[in-house]
């Protein structure tokens, strides 16, 4: 059974609103953090390496062609 | 297929993450439902403690992030180990990432346990047995993390940082026990495995589920980063290029 009348009462939680909220907040939050932070890694690991690659080849082209 | 091959094949940086990628989509569901219904359940179906009010519902997070704090260090001294013992590329690979998750894991048991004893005890930091061994717990996943960046060469890293997370076991066992053998004001453990809970089912059930989802949000949160790690430490490798290559064209 829901254990809180209305809205503002589940926000106040009886006078300890304020410490379950931020305990949830931040908790959360931070457990959001350890998510997106490894992908966010990886994008980057894979980004540069792509840039390298596409440098590479575009060098090739013109030593390439300088030789001719 | 024998023991050992097996034992090759997990420690292959490039298996893991061809396999790994096939379980996340699983894992991420399986997170995603046990938190958000162990959440609703904790926040707003449980009943308030009759002596605490609705302080209480702060253990919903503070027990399942402390469980695996405690748990995620046995994980990463184990992979210590069998990367010092056998020199397994994959364990060292998982103990950079393992260390960041059990810092930040024990930093919301110690955050939460603060929020939650200021309403319940009029404190928010005592010098409490439990909560001293878990500050010290804390500083050892720094140490570890600190480690891996104070070296230049990165064996030298790997093996510092395995040998400090297996002198630092010892703290766990305390941790553990602090709470029969200093009673001071923590609680002694509600949940045993040897004995029932001292909690009524109405409470005790959303914990058990909001502890699974925090053991499927460490798995995936643990394979997350050390993919990450794989790619960054395997970038030269062809496999990694030939990733690259599908994924540009």
């Amino acid at each position: 059974m829901f254990q809180f009348d209305s809205f503002q009462a589940l926000v106040a939680m009886g006078g300890h609103g304020f410490y379950v909220w931020i305990s949830y907040g931040v908790s959360l939050a931070v457990m959001a953090w350890l998510v997106i932070s490894p992908l966010k890694r990886k994008r980057q690991v894979l980004g540069n390496l792509k840039r390298q690659q596409r440098r590479t080849v575009a060098d090739g082209r013109r030593t390439g062609e300088a030789s001719y | 297929m024998t023991f050992t091959q097996w034992f090759h094949r997990l420690g292959s940086p490039r298996w893991f993450y061809q396999a790994s990628g096939k379980w996340l989509p699983w894992l991420a569901a399986a997170t995603l439902i046990l938190l958000v219904a162990g959440l609703v359940w904790g926040l707003g179906f449980a009943p308030a403690d009759a002596k605490q009010g609705n302080s209480f519902r702060i253990i919903y997070i503070h027990v399942p992030a402390a469980f695996l704090a405690l748990a995620g260090y046995y994980v990463m001294a184990v992979a210590g180990a069998i990367g010092l013992i056998w020199k397994m590329k994959l364990a060292e690979m998982a103990m950079r990432p393992a260390a960041t998750l059990g810092a930040a894991l024990t930093f919301i048991s110690l955050f939460t346990g603060a929020l939650w004893g200021k309403p319940t005890w009029g404190t928010y930091w005592v010098w409490d047995a439990r909560i001293t061994s878990m500050l010290v717990l804390f500083f050892l996943y720094l140490g570890v993390i600190a480690l891996h960046y104070a070296y230049t060469s990165r064996d030298a890293a790997t093996r510092a940082g395995a040998v400090l997370a297996l002198v630092g076991t010892v703290n766990i066992p305390i941790i553990y026990k602090s709470v029969d053998w200093w009673y001071t004001l923590h609680q002694p453990a509600t949940i045993k495995l040897t004995e029932a809970p001292t909690m009524h089912p109405a409470m005790f059930q959303p914990l058990v589920v909001m502890i699974l989802g925090f053991y499927c949000f460490y798995a995936l949160a643990l394979i997350l980063g050390l993919r990450a790690e794989i790619l960054h430490r395997e970038r030269r490798t062809r496999w990694v290029r030939e990733l690259i290559g599908e994924d540009a064209v």
